[in-house]
């Protein structure tokens, strides 16, 4: 079952996505990118024009009851006067299901999100990570052929953020219909997609595998989710990483091209470095050592002069339609 | 509430209208309990017109709330929920009752369904009855009268529990009877039980309406309103102790309801 | 600006409230049953056309609320009810010393135009619907002792709280009959019929007036007591359907 949608709302999005049964498509962009709009349509909790057919029904013509596709929310939307078990047997129970075994149902995927135990439980007395899961179930249960998962991550703590998010992969890995995984974390994207999805305004900027977005990246916004710096020489990119950054306090005397003029605006530790915030006549991101950080006194407000070495320079063409060959 | 506000102590300029405010709405009704002679009460309670008059008060608001809940809870989430042409329109008018002076809801039933009304007349022609002189007459009164409350409170109800939930609801396969079954009134509930006190409330403090529509008579027509404005005409004192009686029921029943309901809303 | 407009209108509200307060000196408050209406407000203009720059205020109302009003002391210089048993709270309460009978009012029967229920006589009113004033107001009072000395034993369909209230039943086609003053039948001209009730004027109800106590200038009240007990009055009054006391 394939998924061929062309989705239009007027003024806010225009865009264009296929994918193959078992697909697990990461859309990625800035906030107001459409990437929720995009999800909400495909729902049916969004009014716009086209069609997406998934094996061969248009969605755009099926009201949101008989599109039969799942949803996880951004925040959930737990029913709060329903236990977890009835949230998850809601779905079956709606599509006519006796209570009796839509309710067995409910505690099959419970058990499987490992959340069994609170099926008892009111949405108000589960913790973020409890309830995500439990909103997992309740859209897993349906069997649906095409599951929307907007933001499913955000909001929860890291340490649960992360083992959730490789438990989703196991789920998805199982999953034979389609996925669309809305996030704004790189890490969701490099781990649990096959296929990137980058939104910029409304339109598609890039489709590729994740290593090809991540080497590559063609926005500004990807870019800095992926931790490179992007630079733009006419139709060409030029990526590197902020590790290859050298930070002075002087201008360097040697190679001319590679170097720019800039002031501090931030520092915070990334990994075992400090990672530098630089604007200037290039917004850039460098990695330097906390030795370094505290010889060159980089603190906000430091003029610096960047360079990096052309060898550590990658340079692309900037059409998307390249990027994927 | 007690020891020290963390926040510091309550601004006067806050708490004297506050004083005030409270003070406009209980001083009348103490000084009507003070002014009533405990004998005449007494009489009061023992008379059968009283009696009748309180019965038919509470079971033809508690009637008119169940009518206004049938019929305004499905109105309050169309208002709500559904984007119609005309809808801006529709909820300005809903309320425009609240504002009428009761005698003027009187004439307005009287013009739709008295005998040579509107909807009254073909009635009258094709089953004998007319609703003017009956309870039925009385509760049409009340539910005119409370609706537009009803309607109003649950429709605010309805928007603050936002279309969210109804929007998962549906996308899990759920028609959008069964949503409004299985997710929006249970949401709403606290709301909607607010709702239904205010109907009953404002329903049996109904006075106008009913007695320009319906008449008064005892058994049939005459609620506790319009037995203690008939009653005022001829003996001060007993209308005093209706209207303290009127006044303990109506304070029992939302001093019960309150802890219940009220507060959660 | 924006600030000042509060405070302006409180100053523009409590000036209003004071002037309520203030009498005017050449002005008459009169409080009249509602059935006067008509005639009191004939008779002011004739005594503002007698009394140069003498205004006169007329304030009606049912004989019970105005009598308990001037009982309690409201401003008032006249008093005028519908029936004794009014006119004795402002007695009791001291108000009023020796009130006057002005003029009576008796029962009729009054039916939608054309009588479509074809009432003739009391007895008619048995299983037709129609109205009368409760049993404690003073219209209802006189209903009573109407019907028990007609002998007739009918269930009315509502017992309205006052003589106008029974009218517009009728009026309105709500009610088939109605038992109303004479001076309400009169009143309401074509919109009703009028049928007199054999032994009616044996029932009468009798208007009493008074000068208050209260009054500001006790003279002028009496002038307007002496107007409307006076010959001038008693043509009004007869013109309006009301009997001689």
């Amino acid at each position: 079952m394939t998924l061929a949608a062309r989705l239009a709302i007027p003024g806010r999005l225009d865009v264009e996505v296929d994918a193959e049964p078992g697909d697990v498509i990461a859309l990625v962009g800035p906030n107001g990118a459409g990437k929720s709009s995009f999800v909400h349509a495909l729902a049916g909790l969004q009014h716009a024009e086209g069609s997406a057919l998934l094996g061969g029904r248009d969605l755009l013509a099926l009201a949101p009851q008989e599109r039969e596709v799942g949803v996880v929310f951004q925040d959930q939307r737990l029913f709060p006067h329903l236990s977890a078990l009835d949230n998850v047997a809601f779905g079956p129970r709606s599509r006519g299901e006796p209570k009796h075994s839509a309710r067995a149902a409910a505690r099959t995927w419970l058990e499987r999100l490992g959340v069994a135990e609170l099926a008892d439980r009111k949405p108000a007395q589960l913790s973020g990570g409890q309830a995500q899961r439990v909103a997992i179930a309740r859209a897993l249960v349906t069997d649906p052929d095409l599951l929307l998962l907007d933001e499913p991550f955000t909001g929860l703590d890291v340490g649960v953020a992360a083992t959730l998010r490789i438990e989703l992969g196991k789920h998805l890995a199982d999953f034979r219909g389609i996925t669309l995984l809305v996030t704004h974390d790189a890490l969701d994207a490099l781990t649990l997609a096959t296929t990137v999805v980058v939104l910029d305004s409304g339109r598609v900027a890039q489709v590729g595998t994740p290593a090809e977005v991540a080497a590559q990246p063609l926005t500004e916004h990807v870019a800095r989710l992926v931790g490179l710096n992007v630079l733009r020489d006419g139709d060409r990119l030029r990526a590197f990483s902020p590790a290859a950054v050298t930070v002075s306090r002087h201008a360097p005397a040697d190679s001319a091209r590679n170097r720019w003029h800039g002031v501090v605006r931030g520092a915070a530790p990334h990994g075992d470095a400090i990672r530098l915030q630089v604007t200037g006549e290039r917004d850039l991101i460098a990695d330097v050592t906390p030795a370094a950080s505290r010889e060159l006194a980089l603190v906000p407000g430091q003029e610096v002069w960047l360079s990096v070495k052309e060898t550590a320079v990658t340079t692309y063409d900037a059409r998307a339609d390249a990027a994927s060959d | 509430m007690t020891g020290r506000d963390p926040l510091g102590r309550a601004p006067w300029i806050l708490v004297v209208p506050a004083v005030l405010g409270a003070g406009v709405l209980l001083v009348p009704l103490a000084a009507m309990v003070a002014a009533t002679d405990p004998r005449g009460l007494a009489d009061a309670l023992a008379s059968e017109a009283a009696r009748d008059a309180l019965w038919l008060s509470v079971s033809t608001s508690t009637a008119a709330m169940l009518v206004s809940l049938v019929i305004g809870l499905p109105l309050a989430w169309l208002l709500a929920r559904v984007d119609f042409p005309g809808s801006r329109l529709v909820r300005a008018l809903v309320i425009v009752p609240m504002v009428l002076p009761p005698v003027v809801a009187g004439i307005a039933l009287r013009s739709a369904f008295g005998r040579s009304g509107l909807i009254g007349e073909p009635l009258l022609d094709l089953t004998g009855f007319a609703f003017p002189y009956t309870t039925s007459g009385v509760v049409l009164a009340h539910v005119f009268v409370a609706l537009p409350f009803l309607v109003i409170s649950i429709e605010g109800a309805l928007r603050s529990t936002g279309s969210g939930y109804d929007g998962a609801a549906a996308t899990l396969g759920a028609s959008r009877w069964t949503t409004f079954r299985r997710v929006t009134v249970p949401l709403a509930l606290p709301g909607i039980a607010a709702a239904m006190v205010l109907a009953w409330a404002r329903s049996l403090g109904e006075f106008g309406a009913t007695i320009t529509f319906n008449g008064n008579y005892p058994g049939t027509t005459q609620t506790m309103p319009t037995l203690i404005y008939v009653a005022r005409q001829s003996d001060a004192d007993a209308a005093l102790a209706l209207s303290l009686i009127m006044l303990l029921v109506s304070v029992g029943v939302l001093v019960a309801l309150r802890d219940r309901w009220l507060v959660t809303a | 600006m924006r600030r000042g407009t509060p405070v302006v209108a409180t100053v523009l509200v409590l000036s209003t409230l004071a002037a309520c307060g203030t009498d005017d000196a050449d002005s008459l408050q009169v409080l009249a049953a509602a059935s006067l209406t008509d005639v009191f407000t004939d008779l002011a203009d004739q005594f503002e056309a007698d009394h140069d720059g003498v205004e006169v205020e007329l304030s009606f109302g049912s004989s019970t609320d105005l009598a308990e009003q001037a009982a309690d002391g409201a401003p008032g210089d006249v008093l005028a009810t519908a029936d004794r048993a009014a006119m004795a709270l402002a007695e009791d309460a001291g108000v009023v010393a020796d009130p006057q009978v002005f003029a009576t009012n008796m029962l009729v029967i009054v039916t939608p135009p054309g009588n479509p229920a074809g009432i003739a006589t009391l007895a008619d009113l048995d299983g037709a619907t129609w109205v009368r004033c409760a049993d404690d107001v003073p219209c209802g009072r006189v209903a009573l002792d109407v019907l028990a000395a007609a002998g007739v034993d009918a269930e009315p369909a509502s017992l309205e709280e006052d003589a106008r209230a029974t009218l517009d039943k009728v009026v309105s086609g709500e009610a088939e009959a109605g038992l109303v003053y004479a001076t309400d039948a009169v009143a309401a001209g074509a919109d009703v019929a009028s049928i007199p009730i054999d032994g009616a004027e044996e029932q009468l109800t009798s208007y009493s007036i008074g000068a208050l106590d209260q009054a500001e200038d006790g003279d002028l009240a009496q002038e307007w007591v002496d107007l409307v007990t006076g010959d001038e009055g008693e043509a009004a009054l007869a013109e309006a359907g009301f009997g001689p006391p």
